[in-house]
This record gives C-alpha cells, sequence and structure tokens, in this order.
C-alpha cells in the first residue's frame, strides 16, 4: 500500500502533469495527423464524386447506384470561362474552387461551366450546369443550377448548406423545395431578372417566371438563396447573353 | 447518483467468465433501472435535439455507443497512470480524437453516413453521458467491463431516443422511418388525413414527452430520488 501512495504523491506532482499533458497532445496530434493524412485521398474521391453526381442530378433523375463517373464523362463537358464570357483555357473546371473564388469581385472569378451534352451528338449542348455560392442565415450556401438549351429556362437546382436551421432554412436541400424552382427563367427580354423566392408558403406563383413560393420561417435563408442567384446569374450573364445571341 | 460510481472493482478470481452474471448486469442495467437518460438524466440536451426523426436517432446511438464503449477501454488502460488533477481534460482528448476519427473513417469510406452524422458529431463529444461514463466507471475499472458498460449505455440511450422518436414522428409528421427506403406513411396508408401536431416536432414537446417516460418508468420500478 505504501508504494501505491508514493504512486499516487507522484502523479500530482507538477512536473508529471505537465509531461503527462504534452506526451497526450503530441500523441493525439500525431494519431489525428496520421489519420487525416492517409485518409485524404479516398475522401477527395468521394468529395469529387459527390460533386459530380449534384451536377448531374440537376439536369437528370440519378437512379439508385447509376454509375455517376462513367455518366458524368460521356454527358459532362467543362470548361472555364471569366466574367466576359471569354473561356479561360488550361484550367480544369473541377479545380476551380467555388469558395475561394465567391470571395474576388465578380469581374475577377473564374467561373466554371459544364455543358450537358446529347447522348448520341456531343456538339448538341441539352443544358449548362453553373454553380452558386453565397451566404444563408448562419453559414454558406451553394449549389448547381441548370438552364435548359434556351440558356434561360431553368431545368434543375441543387441546394446545399453548412449551417441553416434544420426543419426551416435547411429545407433548401429537400426535393421538394428544389422542384419549384423547375421551369422559372432568369432574363425577361435580355434583361437580368433573377429569381426570386417569395416570403411566406403556399401560394401560386405558376403563372410569375420570376418567383417561387417561399419556406415558411426561413426568410433570411430564402434571402440568401436569392442574392446567391442574382450574384451568380450576373456573373454569367454576359456569357449566357453571347449564347442565347448565337440561337437566333 | 448511479450506484456503480461506488462499485469499484474487487480483487477478482483468476479467470472471470467473459458474460459473467455481473458483467451482463453492466448491459441490462442501463437499459431499465439504471438508465442514463431516466435515471441519472444525463444527455437530455441531444435527446430533445435530435428525435424528431427516426433515422438520425439510430444514427445518434449507434455513434454515440462506438464513442462510449471505445473511450471507456482507453480511459480504463489509461487509469492508472492519469493525474486525477487534469483527468477531465485527458478525458475530453480521448473522446475528441475518437470521435473525430470515426469521422473521418466515416468520410473516407461511408460518405454517405458521414454527411448525415456531421451535424451529430460535435453532439457525440459535448455529450455528457460519455464524460459521465469516463468518470464513473472507466476511471475504476478494468477494460473489458468498461467496455460493455460503454455498449450498455450507449444502448440505454439509444432506447429513449428511438421511443422518443418513434412518438414525435409517428404523431408530428404523420410516418414511420422517414428517409430510409421503407418509409412509411402511416396516416395516409390507412386512407386517414392527418394534420401533424406540430408541438412534437419542437424540442418543446419532447421535453414533455421525456417527462412522461420517466414518470411512467420511475412508478413501475418504484425508484426515488435519495437526497
Amino acid at each position: 500500500m505504501q508504494t501505491k501512495k508514493g504512486d499516487y504523491n507522484v502523479r500530482q506532482s507538477n512536473l508529471y502533469i505537465i509531461l503527462y499533458s504534452a506526451g497526450l497532445t503530441i500523441f493525439c496530434g500525431a494519431v489525428l495527423a496520421f489519420a487525416s493524412i492517409s485518409l485524404k485521398d479516398k475522401q477527395d474521391v468521394n468529395i469529387a464524386l459527390e460533386q459530380k453526381g449534384n451536377i448531374l442530378a440537376t439536369v437528370t433523375t440519378l437512379e439508385e447506384g447509376a454509375n455517376v463517373e462513367l455518366l458524368y464523362a460521356k454527358r459532362i463537358r467543362g470548361f472555364v470561362i471569366d466574367y466576359n464570357g471569354n473561356e479561360v483555357p488550361n484550367i480544369e473546371p473541377s479545380k476551380v474552387a467555388v469558395a475561394s473564388e465567391y470571395k474576388k469581385k465578380p469581374e475577377d472569378r473564374l467561373l466554371p461551366v459544364y455543358e450537358f451534352v446529347n447522348e448520341s451528338d456531343s456538339s448538341k449542348v441539352e443544358a449548362v450546369v453553373l454553380p452558386l455560392f453565397g451566404y444563408g442565415l448562419w453559414n454558406n450556401v451553394w449549389g448547381f443550377v441548370a438552364l435548359g438549351s434556351d440558356f434561360n429556362t431553368v431545368r434543375g437546382v441543387k441546394f446545399a448548406h453548412a449551417g441553416e436551421t434544420p426543419g426551416l432554412g435547411a429545407r433548401i436541400e429537400s426535393e421538394e423545395i428544389q422542384v419549384r424552382y423547375r421551369g422559372k427563367k432568369v432574363f425577361e427580354n435580355d434583361n437580368l431578372v433573377s429569381i426570386v423566392m417569395m416570403k411566406g408558403e403556399g401560394k401560386n406563383y405558376s403563372d410569375d417566371y420570376h418567383k417561387v413560393d417561399g419556406m415558411s420561417g426561413a426568410t433570411l435563408t430564402a434571402k440568401g438563396i436569392n442574392n446567391m442567384m442574382k450574384d451568380y446569374f450576373g456573373c454569367y450573364a454576359k456569357y449566357l447573353k453571347k449564347k442565347t445571341s448565337a440561337l437566333n | 447518483m448511479s450506484t456503480e460510481t461506488v462499485e469499484i472493482e474487487k480483487v477478482e478470481k483468476k479467470s472471470e467468465p467473459l458474460f459473467s452474471k455481473k458483467n451482463k448486469k453492466l448491459i441490462s442495467n442501463p437499459l431499465d433501472i439504471d438508465n442514463p437518460i431516466t435515471v441519472q438524466i444525463l444527455g437530455v440536451c441531444s435527446a430533445l435535439a435530435i428525435t424528431s426523426q427516426i433515422k438520425p436517432a439510430i444514427v445518434m446511438t449507434l455513434g454515440l455507443t462506438f464513442v462510449t464503449a471505445f473511450s471507456n477501454v482507453f480511459i480504463s488502460l489509461m487509469r492508472n497512470g492519469i493525474p486525477s488533477r487534469i483527468r477531465i481534460i485527458v478525458q475530453l482528448a480521448i473522446v475528441s480524437v475518437w470521435v473525430i476519427l470515426v469521422d473521418q473513417l466515416l468520410k473516407a469510406y461511408v460518405y454517405d453516413m458521414a454527411k448525415l452524422m456531421s451535424v451529430y458529431v460535435g453532439l457525440i463529444i459535448t455529450n455528457c453521458i460519455v464524460m459521465g461514463r469516463l468518470e464513473a466507471y472507466a476511471m475504476a475499472n478494468k477494460p473489458w467491463p468498461s467496455f460493455l458498460d460503454g455498449i450498455g449505455n450507449g444502448l440505454g440511450y439509444g432506447i429513449i431516443l428511438i421511443i422518443l422518436a418513434v412518438v414525435r414522428e409517428l404523431f408530428g409528421s404523420g410516418t414511420l422511418f422517414k428517409g430510409f427506403p421503407f418509409e412509411w406513411h402511416v396516416f395516409e396508408s390507412m386512407g386517414i388525413k392527418y394534420q401533424g401536431n406540430g408541438l412534437l416536432l419542437l424540442p418543446a414537446g419532447a421535453c414533455i414527452l421525456l417527462g412522461i417516460i420517466i414518470w411512467v418508468q420511475r412508478s413501475i420500478n418504484g425508484y426515488r430520488e435519495t437526497h
């Protein structure tokens, strides 16, 4: 028992405590650093795959177990443009970090564009998918919007968020909200109008091309989404207009 | 206070079977008479926050059970070296390492699960049950009983979570197992138009419900708080 008591006293000494906590910190830090580095490649693959899945989900319905990688390679053609709508060569669109481009002035941003091409004729563009990034109520919101072959009508949207309120603003992630954007229009006679999510829920905006029904209790998240759309449609406006005038 | 706080491993016989009567109790007691939520009143915050649907309740149960069990084992292995003045910090460090490791592994191998878990990972670290079991049990017991104690308490927590979630989801939104492939719209399938009870979707509704569960359980078990 005597030795036990001796041990106990040693364990109370300041030197022991300092050494112990230093050792523990180094050990925990090493374990976490090792885990982070050795798993990073696998995690990046997952993140890239999710990105591809999200891009495809705006234009088509992905079935359970669909080969996202294959479908993406076949149907999506990505490139990067600048604010004036000119292609910036030699940059992989997936390498452009939209989150950090968002912090720059709109004129300086690198803007990725993903074209969804026809299954048999890859020169025929069926839709363009544009990434979006903004700020909701509590944290960042982002997503993709797909415009149909007229470069004006929304074919689908996909939103995600980092910290909106569960059950309220977080609903932007749900299919139920996202389908409301289908068929809405970005331009009205060459003027950028964007699409606005209204305050309040349950109203019918099917005859208005620029308004969608809101989310009850999440007006500020909707405001964030509206700002995000306006901001990014503004960035892509020159490119989209160029494309539209080429159509006519 | 739980009775286990005073229970210190006796000088045990050489070969105690892995699932001796005492060890089995480590699993079964937290399910009922020593339940972490309804008897020890720990972990109530997360029990109110994430039980509006069954799916997150199940995910949280799995996460918490895993973390409690393995943190218990580690703290139990280290228990003779931990300086008692900084033991809480040491416990917290071990819990955090486990939680982050779990999160990283999920992100690398089951990405969908990781996305679902992401909100709850922080809640696991701060869950009083994890720290409570480390402090009350693992600091004074051998690794194997500590492991069982962790599993038992995780499941005891989970039982209450799932009871709450079933009632809240059924009467709050009229569905069961939302988010699973076998999602079931209970009232719709019976042809009844059901207006969900909004109170049950709020944490306040869960608090009332939890109070009722505690009341029922205590009157069945005849449990009294001792002062």
